[in-house]
């Protein structure tokens, strides 16, 4: 046997059943394959018996006419008409399914951007891999950050267009324990053969762990600050780096034990209390350039006090580099 | 000239064809009928093509309903108002002058095509007052739109002038053409050239009317907005959009100061910021994700419609050179009625434009 | 191979064709030329440039699939870069489309044959036709212009907001776009009138030959579809020089309002490419059976039921799209009303041969080559209309395959059939016809080994326009090179037969191979004003009184 037909793939045709719709997609699929051969192979029939038994030879003179059959051409109108009506419903009936909400479902949220996917968890664990539990409903709640992507894991046979400017929403229900491929199916620039990566699907136990470690702060304090500036919201104002495009709140770059201009007028240094007071009650000491800025909110309740700790050591530790020029 | 012109110099046999008669026609119903269907379908073809326009406008009315309650104040109604009876009045002569071709009154008919054309350069020289006004204030599309909060807003005619420079040079070299015909005393020149004069006059004529009107009341009306884009957001993504675009919001003005030459220094974009406004519908409004969204529209549908004008004119000075050579008559018209049903169409679409942009309340 | 006619040397090329007069040596010089309003000579120019036009797009085709030889994973080893891989597929599929596909057989062909068949002098507006054909080129050098600018990345469907904020030269190529949009209204505009005002007596729309069916549809679709696309190409330069925002989701605009204003035209676009093809098979399917086309008013009503429902089933480019369920229902229900039109074609033509007398020389066999392909791409056309297949095989290689079967096993496959099929009548040459079977065969070999096992590739889940991939799709991925190699090997040899006959070939006869239609009354090449006098039409697949006259070596019509 060829080799293309015998390799990781259960089927000839598909790649691994691994959601509740698979079966469902690879039946219509198949139902319509027959049909087509059942088509098709009379056509390529009576086509080369026609080419054979009325070519032009010696001797042989055809007919010019038989060029109507009311019978015939009704047949075969309305006999395709039947075949495509069962599997347009067919179709429908399975894209209702696809489309239906369960209530019950383990909510990620997926953000796309060039060229990497981030998936976002219940307890607020984030990763660049899809973890999913096995035999449980997983819904989808995707936006981009930039152009056009799309979600797609040909094992679970789930598809969608992830829409910037929008939410969409998909689900579907992992049936078996494994690692599939996940692409993105919208051309989305140079590296858009680039954004792929996996779907685990573990047991309940494994997925649970797995959620946990993920959510678990680092040990390391300025390792801790990072991962805090990452998911509670500080990274969408302010900047960390020292290129591209600053936020609309101050930079943290370089900043630490320089002065810091009020807008009401004086200063004051970039220490501890500075970040402390700023987290805890930002609207206490507006920087001076910053007074238009939306309003940041304030932490407090939301950080405990050696988090905040944390973000303090990670602030410190970014003042080796020049600040970014605004 | 005609397709005949380079086909009969090859085929001298066809004595039967009169000159007006292409070669490959058979007779002269045969040609008319094939022009008007052609001119039918290209007709078919332009309204498709502003079907695109009038899409994306109802798309966007509806989602955003008060932007275009916002900026339809700043377009003053009184001068679509006198564009829209310009263009009514125009229709009435290009009819006439079709009927004028039938019964071969030539005078008549060079008048009133010349009389249409008139009417268009009107129509233009107060499109030029209406664009270099929105253009001083920054009502402009898309991503050069600045913010209208601050008041009174400095208007700059240096727009106009430029905008007036090329029907200058075109008044100019028609009062020159007019001249050399009435030197020459040519019959044939003397009635291209005097049409020609008053049409390129028309222009500077709807460029004062236009004046008068935009700067008589342009100000205090625009002023008095406050009270507008009182409707709420319905949809929290749009409030989102809205606060991610404040970003552009605040750079694009420094930039579109930079490449719009006169602009004055009035610290407009610092005002689109402030905690304060950034909250009221109004502020939402203001900025160029939603009233530059309904200005791009605005210029894309009233400028394709002035290049149909525009194009319009071209053909008609073509019927007016045909014209005064005497070409029509009752068997051959085909020309001068194909082009009244283009005028006719451009006169419809502006019919649809007015209420659409101008008249909403 | 691409330059198959060369218009300035032609006239001196068939010099010794004899005295007579034809349109190619009625007037010579390069200005008779570029100045023509002979639709037979503006014809012949379209077709010189679609050919060169299929050259450089075929030719970044062999570089798409030469690339994905191997997986690329490691980039180092990869033949191109993922940028330029994106414009090569991005140039491969704009050049396909809009230089080489739609104006391939209505513009170089329709052109020639149109006026002809109809027993006319002309088309109706012959200065319009020549300024369509400039505005072509007008095009072509935008489009020349994105190649060698480099940077052009978007894809041919230009989708926002990725186009918005791309490097490479958009607004050149929706530049482009647009004025070969307007070249394609006008040749849909002047065939329109043409067959409508100018047929001639005893010529009723049932008299009128299947191909001019198929162009009167095409022309309804090129008419009523093209300005949405202009308007859509003009927003989108707009948006990017402005920043207006109707289709950009930062400026509070809606990218799927952009693919539902593209889709309008361009999935109507797609019957613009197929039915002129199929109209070209009806005619060859006949003609070589020497049997009158079966349910000739089927074929004909199923023509202009293809151009009606093709305007109502664009939404089937958006089922992933996260259009309301109920939208995306409807137009999956009005997608299949489509393939019922498309299957009865196909029973029709295989009824034509039945009791006939079956020539297989070149023509025919490009015309069975495509009915099988075309099948298949119908067939697989019901999997992507169908929603639940469709949410797994949307923008994998599935599609890639399905809409190459429709495209390029159907309209590149008819348009050959039908070049072969009126070379003769063009140029005045016979072809080498061995040497045509040889090029069908492998043209039909390569096609099926570059483009089966790109459905396989789908179902087993590869998207498309991956610059890389992975390494379980290489066997399959080189099996689809090793046929794109064979195909352009094919495709070679059908244009070196070509090229070999304008210098070697025999004298063609004024009818070869036995057609009732009148371009065959025509003498070959056509005179300049194609008739000296009005032809007498006839029932356009009446076969009964023509036969094989072995002095001239082709046929001649008995009088009854």
């Amino acid at each position: 046997m060829l080799p293309i037909f015998a390799d990781v793939h259960d089927t000839f045709w598909f790649p691994k059943q691994a959601s509740t719709f698979a079966p469902q997609v690879d039946f219509l699929y198949d139902v319509i394959l027959w049909i087509s051969i059942i088509f098709f192979i009379p056509i390529v029939i009576a086509m080369v018996y026609f080419m054979v038994k009325y070519r032009q030879r010696p001797g042989y003179k055809g007919s010019t006419e038989a060029l109507h059959n009311t019978f015939l051409e009704v047949t075969w109108s309305v006999v395709p008409t039947f075949v495509v009506v069962w599997i347009f419903w067919e179709g429908m009936v399975g894209y209702l399914r696809m489309q239906t909400l369960p209530s019950d479902t383990e909510d990620v949220k997926v953000t796309a951007k060039k060229w990497v996917w981030s998936f976002k968890y219940k307890n607020g664990a984030e990763s660049d891999k899809l973890y999913l539990q096995v035999g449980r409903d997983a819904k989808m709640i995707m936006r981009s950050d930039d152009v056009l992507h799309s979600f797609f894991v040909p094992a679970f046979r789930a598809k969608r267009d992830i829409v910037p400017g929008r939410y969409n929403y998909m689900w579907f229900q992992p049936t078996v324990e494994g690692t599939f491929d996940l692409f993105c199916t919208e051309y989305c620039g140079d590296n858009h053969s680039g954004m792929i990566t996996k779907a685990i699907v573990q047991s309940e136990e494994e997925y649970n762990k797995t959620l946990a470690l993920l959510a678990k702060e680092p040990d390391d304090i300025v390792e801790r600050g990072k991962w805090l500036y990452e998911r509670k919201a500080c990274k969408g104002c302010h900047y960390a780096g020292t290129e591209g495009a600053q936020g609309p709140g101050p930079s943290y770059n370089g900043s630490w034990g320089k002065p810091v201009p009020l807008a009401g007028g004086g200063e004051v240094v970039f220490d501890e209390n500075y970040v402390s007071n700023a987290i805890l009650n930002p609207q206490g000491q507006y920087r001076k350039g910053y007074e238009t800025a939306s309003a940041m909110p304030s932490y407090k309740g939301q950080l405990k006090l050696e988090q905040i700790e944390a973000i303090t050591a990670y602030i410190q530790s970014l003042q080796s580099a020049e600040p970014p020029k605004k | 000239m005609t397709v005949h012109d380079t086909a009969t110099a090859h085929h001298d046999d066809h004595h039967e064809h009169p000159s007006w008669l292409a070669h490959h026609f058979d007779d002269a119903e045969q040609q008319f009928d094939s022009g008007k269907l052609g001119m039918w379908l290209f007709l078919v073809t332009e309204v498709l093509f502003f079907s695109g326009m009038f899409c994306a406008y109802a798309l966007y009315r509806n989602r955003n309903p008060e932007v275009f309650e916002f900026c339809s104040q700043f377009l003053n109604e009184k001068l679509g108002a006198i564009n829209t009876g310009v263009l009514l009045f125009s229709s009435l002569t290009m009819a006439w002058a079709v009927r004028a071709s039938q019964l071969k009154q030539t005078k008549i008919l060079i008048g009133m095509l010349g009389a249409t054309l008139g009417c268009a350069a009107i129509f233009l020289g107060v499109k030029a007052v209406e664009y270099s006004h929105k253009w001083g204030l920054g009502l402009l599309p898309g991503k050069f739109y600045r913010s209208q909060l601050e008041n009174p807003v400095h208007v700059d005619n240096n727009y106009l002038y430029n905008l007036c420079i090329v029907p200058m040079v075109m008044l100019i070299a028609c009062a020159l053409y007019y001249v050399y015909a009435l030197v020459t005393a040519s019959k044939f020149h003397l009635r291209v050239a005097g049409p020609m004069v008053v049409a390129a006059a028309c222009f500077f004529g709807g460029v004062g009317l236009g004046n008068y009107l935009e700067s008589g009341e342009g100000h205090s009306e625009h002023a008095s907005s406050g009270h507008h884009g009182s409707s709420e957001h319905g949809h929290a993504e749009h409030a989102d959009g809205a606060h991610d675009s404040a970003g552009h919001g605040t750079e694009e003005p420094a930039k579109a100061k930079l490449s719009l030459v006169s602009v004055d220094n009035s610290p407009i974009h610092d005002v689109l910021v402030t905690p304060a406004e950034s909250v009221t519908p109004q502020s939402n409004v203001n900025q160029s994700a939603m009233a530059g969204l309904f200005f791009g529209i605005y210029y894309c549908m009233t400028g394709v419609h002035a290049v149909h004008i525009l194009g319009g004119m071209l053909v008609i000075t073509w019927l007016i050179v045909k014209a005064s050579r005497e070409e029509f008559h009752s068997e051959y018209f085909g020309p001068v009625d194909n082009v009244g049903l283009y005028w006719h169409l451009v006169d419809f679409i502006w019919i649809y434009l007015f209420p659409l942009l101008y008249l909403i309340t | 191979m691409s330059v198959v006619t060369s218009p300035v040397t032609m006239p001196d090329k068939s010099q010794d064709l004899g005295k007579e007069d034809n349109y190619l040596t009625h007037t010579s010089g390069f200005l008779s030329w570029a100045l023509t309003l002979d639709h037979k000579r503006i014809g012949l120019m379209y077709l010189a440039g679609v050919l060169t036009a299929f050259t450089a797009g075929g030719i970044l085709a062999l570089m798409i699939r030469l690339h994905l030889w191997n997986p690329n994973i490691d980039k180092s080893q990869a033949w191109l870069t993922n940028q330029q891989y994106n414009q090569v597929f991005t140039l491969h599929g704009a050049i396909m489309v809009f230089l080489f596909i739609i104006p391939s057989v209505p513009a170089a062909l329709g052109n020639f044959l149109l006026p002809i068949m109809l027993g006319t002098k002309d088309v109706a507006f012959p200065r319009l036709n020549l300024g369509s054909f400039y505005l072509w080129i007008c095009g072509a050098i935008f489009f020349l212009f994105s190649l060698f600018a480099t940077g052009l990345d978007t894809g041919w469907t230009f989708y926002t907001p990725y186009s918005i904020e791309s490097q490479g030269p958009v607004v050149a190529a929706t530049m482009g776009v647009f004025v070969l949009g307007f070249s394609s209204i006008f040749t849909g505009l002047n065939f329109i009138v043409t067959i409508n005002t100018m047929r001639p007596p005893g010529m009723t729309w049932f008299r009128m030959p299947l191909f001019l069916w198929a162009t009167y549809s095409t022309s309804i679709i090129q008419v009523l579809a093209t300005p949405v696309l202009g308007i859509t190409v003009l927003l989108l330069a707009a948006e990017r020089i402005l920043g207006i925002g109707i289709f950009d989701p930062k400026l509070n605009g809606d990218p799927v309002t952009f693919q539902h204003f593209f889709w309008f035209y361009s999935h109507p676009a797609v019957y613009i490419m197929i039915l002129p093809a199929m109209g070209i098979i009806s005619e060859l399917m006949s003609v070589h059976s020497h049997k009158g086309i079966f349910g000739y008013r089927m074929i004909a009503y199923s023509s202009v039921a293809i151009a009606l429902f093709g305007f109502l089933v664009w939404g089937h480019h958006m089922f992933t799209s996260g259009m309301a369920d109920v939208t995306t229902i409807v137009f999956s229900a009005l997608t299949f009303t489509v393939s019922i039109p498309s299957a009865i074609k196909v029973f029709n033509w295989i009824g034509t041969m039945y009791q006939g007398t079956v020539v297989l020389n070149t023509p025919m066999l490009y015309a069975l080559a495509f009915i099988f392909l075309f099948t298949i791409g119908g067939l697989t056309g019901l999997f992507l209309g169908a929603l639940s297949t469709d949410m797994h095989l949307h923008d994998t290689y599935f599609v890639v395959a399905h809409f190459h079967y429709v495209m390029m096993g159907g309209t590149l496959v008819a348009f050959l059939g039908g070049l072969f099929h009126w070379w003769p009548k063009m140029t005045g040459k016979m072809f080498n016809d061995f040497a045509g079977i040889v090029s069908a065969a492998i043209v039909f070999v390569g096609f099926n080994l570059t483009f089966l096992p790109q459905f396989v590739l789908g179902t087993r889940g590869m998207p498309r326009r991956y610059a890389s991939y992975v390494e379980e799709f290489q066997q399959l991925h080189q099996l689809s090179t090793i046929g794109a190699m064979m195909l352009g090997c094919g495709l070679l040899v059908a244009g070196l037969t070509l090229l070999h006959s304008l210098f070697y070939g025999k004298k063609a006869p004024m009818n070869p191979w036995g057609g009732a239609t009148l371009e065959w009354e025509c003498q070959t090449p056509p005179p300049h004003d194609n008739f000296s006098s009005p032809p007498t039409v006839g029932d356009p697949y009446d076969f009964s009184g023509i036969e094989y006259d072995p002095k001239s070596g082709g046929y001649i019509k008995k009088k009854k």
